[in-house]
């Protein structure tokens, strides 16, 4: 593509995007007049699945490319709040959408270390890192650890701990992907996995980084409007006031008159308790390991991080962090309004009920397999609390029949569900394949492919790694969101030191670097196994969704120890990095580094 | 590299790192010191909300977006006073 053509593309995006949320309202409000004249709902369904899959796929082919800027870093045009919209999307995954509401929903206080944890990592991503990788300016991230600690023994632990946390994180997004396509297809599980596949892979296997942060846009927009709308209504119902980040307040005091009548022991807003409700110190601990696991896993995984290299310029990879967490809070900021008013309405509409009497929604669900459960253990008629047992991954999917809205509203939900799990698929399908072919093949074992060659390597990896995530993830390993949180910890403990110390102290030296990861990353992996599979007793009651509160003060130590302990990096290495801290101007290249 | 004297260079980084530091400080306020009293936070309300919880729910989240974007400003200005923002 021409420069010129390129950037009437930029500057049309507003344009574009505001025509495909327009035309995606008026496609809605057709369907929704469709199922009001009686089209039934399994045509409903199917129409969100296929027709959202369909427009991904058309982004993804027009935005094809044979060139390797365009194909690793979308040819750095994105402008900062588009780029923020593609994080949005490539950030929040089926764990938020489907899972986060219906944690908090179980556990009340203790789930927002997820709302947390999963927000204020970009302060990290921001201020400590996405400015200086956009200067750095290559492909990768095991890019950067490969320049700066000379070498490919660096960038081949980066590679490990790449590949490690991003392919726990891809199993548990195909996981996602098949509950939600096998619901709304009626097709099996094993089955639907590797449809939604093919919609993975449609979006990013011609056009890379290109395709990807395209589709994410129009992505970010669906999975935006799908979460907004049940909740709106939802308010509006109850309150009156189509804000529920603000009505929600009602529905938490609510909830708690109705809690000792309930015999309900765990209030939903007490902070740090045990199950019996007294205040705990193992939960107290808890709490703030994971949401320090969870921040610095976000400002080291390298499918976020590798956004920030797309962008035009320093100014724009600052700007656009800013926009990212921006459009996440939107989402975030509702999650606990969606837990407190599907609570309520549970507590004050279904508990005390007589069985025979429930809600449609209730009996609706009651009949897909072991999400909700109604048994009548007593005898006596009456629902009681204890008889009632809801799965956390169907509260937000059930919500707008709680809610009592339109069927047209649930196939919103799911195409949600569905864009937030296949656009964190694809981002880090991505992530994966380009460290494979870009800095193992390409940097390691033939430095003199040509530009054809690496592509063809990228993009047959890409369909590799992608199958083989599938079907790991039809054999049901683990839930959604214990899966994600693992990927995090990883990845916290194996990169994030090296990344921090390489630019902001310029004595960590390579041996320090490489000894901090291995040291790090293998400590958490350890702790993860170990206490997952082992039975190895939790150390100090931390759960192993944590492990890196362990790995990542001992990767710290290690690296700043050894660094001291080896001969400073040359002086050319510090002028080097002294050329990332700055804006404007060339880098610095230290002689025997290789770069394009 | 821009053209910098080494020290304005060292003046360059000096004020780039303070305010990291003074964001990182703000960061690990509203991630783990105001979660820590929580317990307390929740016998006061605030628009309708229990503090602690709100805190954890609305508030810290709304002081992370406002120090990212923080920082994007901040750091341009530094930028600009150094005459080593791009173009």
């Amino acid at each position: 593509m021409a420069n010129t053509t390129k950037s009437t593309f930029i500057t049309n995006l507003p344009k574009i995007y505001g025509g495909y949320a327009g035309g995606f309202a008026v496609f809605v409000i057709i369907l929704a007049i469709a199922e009001q004249m009686g089209l039934p709902q399994k045509i409903i369904g199917y129409a969100f699945v296929f027709l959202t899959i369909a427009v991904y796929a058309y982004i993804g082919i027009l935005s094809r490319t044979m060139e390797l800027s365009e194909y690793y870093v979308a040819g750095r045009v994105v402008p900062p709040v588009f780029n923020g919209m593609a994080t949005g999307a490539d950030w929040m995954s089926a764990a938020s959408f489907i899972s986060m509401a219906g944690g908090l929903y179980l556990t009340g206080h203790a789930g927002l270390g997820y709302v947390l944890g999963w927000t204020g990592g970009y302060v990290l991503v921001g201020v400590l890192l996405a400015p200086y990788l956009r200067k750095f300016g290559q492909f990768t991230v095991p890019d950067f650890l490969g320049v700066r600690y000379e070498g490919n023994t660096a960038r081949l632990m980066g590679v490990v701990v790449l590949f490690c946390a991003s392919f726990t994180y891809i199993v548990s997004q195909c996981f996602g992907i098949g509950i939600i396509t096998s619901r709304f297809l009626g097709i099996p599980f094993e089955v639907a996995i590797f449809v939604g596949l093919i919609g993975i892979l449609v979006c990013s296997m011609l056009g890379g980084m290109r395709a990807v942060t395209w589709t994410q846009v129009a992505q970010y927009i669906i999975l935006i409007i799908a979460y907004l709308i049940p909740v709106i209504w939802l308010s509006t119902k109850l309150y009156n006031l189509p804000i529920p980040e603000l009505t929600y307040g009602q529905a938490l005091k609510d909830i708690a008159a109705l809690e000792p009548k309930l015999g309900v022991v765990k209030p939903h807003v007490g902070a740090y308790l045990d199950a019996k409700g007294q205040f705990s110190w193992t939960e107290f601990h808890n709490f703030w390991a994971l949401v320090l696991c969870l921040m610095v896993g976000t400002a080291s995984l390298p499918h976020i991080l590798m956004r920030y290299f797309t962008t035009p310029n320093v100014r724009d990879a600052r700007m656009s962090v800013g926009w990212s967490i921006f459009f996440i809070f939107l989402l975030y900021f509702t999650a606990p309004a969606y837990a407190a008013f599907a609570k309520l309405e549970v507590y004050s509409n279904v508990i005390g009920q007589r069985i025979n009497e429930l809600p449609v929604w209730v009996q609706n669900w009651s009949q897909v397999g072991g999400l909700l459960t109604i048994k009548d253990v007593n005898g006596d008629g009456i629902l009681q609390l204890p008889e009632f047992v809801i799965n956390q991954d169907i509260i937000v999917l059930s919500m707008p029949e709680i809610a009592g809205l339109p069927y047209v509203i649930s196939g919103l939900v799911a195409a949600g569900g569905l864009a937030a799990a296949l656009s964190t698929a694809d981002g880090l399908l991505l992530a994966i394949a380009n460290a494979l072919s870009h800095d193992v093949y390409y940097k390691m074992v033939d430095p003199k492919a040509s530009t054809m060659r690496r592509l063809t390597v990228a993009r047959v990896l890409l369909v590799g790694v992608a199958i083989i995530a599938a079907a790991v993830a039809s054999t049901r390993p683990a839930g959604i969101i214990q899966m994600v949180a693992w990927a995090f910890s990883l990845a916290a403990a194996g990169l994030f030191v090296p990344l921090v110390l390489g630019i902001w102290w310029k004595r960590t030296t390579s041996a320090g670097a490489i000894a901090g990861m291995v040291c790090g990353f293998g400590l958490t992996l350890f702790y993860l196994i170990a206490t997952r599979y082992f039975d190895m007793p939790l150390w100090f009651g931390i759960r192993n969704i944590s492990s890196a509160l362990f790995g990542l003060p001992v990767a710290f130590v290690v690296t700043v120890v050894v660094s001291l302990m080896t001969q400073a990096p040359s002086k050319e290495m510090q002028d080097f990095v002294d050329s990332i801290r700055v804006p404007k101007g060339e880098l610095a290249w230290a002689k025997g580094t290789v770069h394009d | 590299m821009a053209d910098l004297t080494p020290a304005q260079r060292d003046a360059y980084w000096r004020k780039t790192s303070r305010l990291m530091w003074t964001i990182m400080i703000l960061w690990a306020f509203f991630s783990f010191v105001v979660h820590l009293f929580a317990v307390q936070l929740n016998s006061i309300s605030f628009i309708g909300f229990p503090l602690g919880f709100y805190m954890a729910a609305q508030g810290s989240l709304i002081a992370f977006v406002v120090l990212c974007f923080w920082n994007a400003i901040g750091q341009n200005k530094i930028d600009k006073e150094f005459g080593v923002a791009e173009d």
